[in-house]
């Protein structure tokens, strides 16, 4: 069973390695925000599989963490987005 | 192998698939929307799905309420970024795919 979850989180990994492509590609600063929102999501995935097969409830504290931070990231980001006047978007 | 073993890795399976189907959804859909809403939504359901495959595993009470609480401040922030992100789009006029 130990060694299911652990696959399944090297999975998840693969997945976010996946998603590394959609920030070296952009087009736009958006997409690649869109792609911290899969990491704060999939890490959180990867650490609750990773608390039960080493049996580490204290990862379970950095989940929460890392759901907490993927808030703050998007909330950071859109602030910053709205306040700069750039259109990045007219030009593709 | 018990039925609540199997019944847990069903559930972890289906999990992972929905996080693969998220993360497919990201690279190939066509805007920035398509791909907000694939995102959030599909990888808010597969934690959903790992939440429970490993709360049929968990030794104590708490732990699963501990687990059911991590899946609730994910879905609460991930929709809540997911609508600000689109509003921010949209405001700055990111291309509505055709």
């Amino acid at each position: 069973m130990q060694t299911f979850h652990l696959a399944l989180a090297l999975f998840l990994l693969l997945n976010l390695v996946a998603g590394m492509w959609r920030v070296l590609r952009g087009p736009t600063a958006t997409d690649r925000m869109l792609a911290a929102q899969l990491f704060g999501t999939t890490a959180v995935a990867i650490l609750l599989l990773l608390a039960q097969a080493s049996s580490h409830s204290s990862l379970l504290d950095v989940a929460l963490i890392f759901a907490l931070l993927a808030a703050i990231t998007a909330v950071a980001f859109v602030r910053q987005s709205w306040t700069k006047e750039t259109d990045d978007y007219d030009t593709n | 192998m018990t039925l609540i073993e199997y019944a847990s890795s069903l559930l972890l399976v289906l999990g992972a698939f929905f996080f693969l189907a998220g993360t497919l959804g990201l690279l190939r859909f066509p805007d920035v929307y398509t791909r907000l809403h694939a995102l959030t939504k599909a990888d808010n359901v597969g934690l959903g799905l790992i939440v429970l495959g490993l709360s049929l595993q968990a030794d104590s009470l708490i732990e699963v309420a501990k687990l059911l609480l991590i899946w609730l401040l994910v879905l609460i922030s991930g929709s809540s970024a997911a609508h600000l992100i689109a509003k921010s789009a949209l405001q700055k006029g990111a291309r509505l795919w055709k």
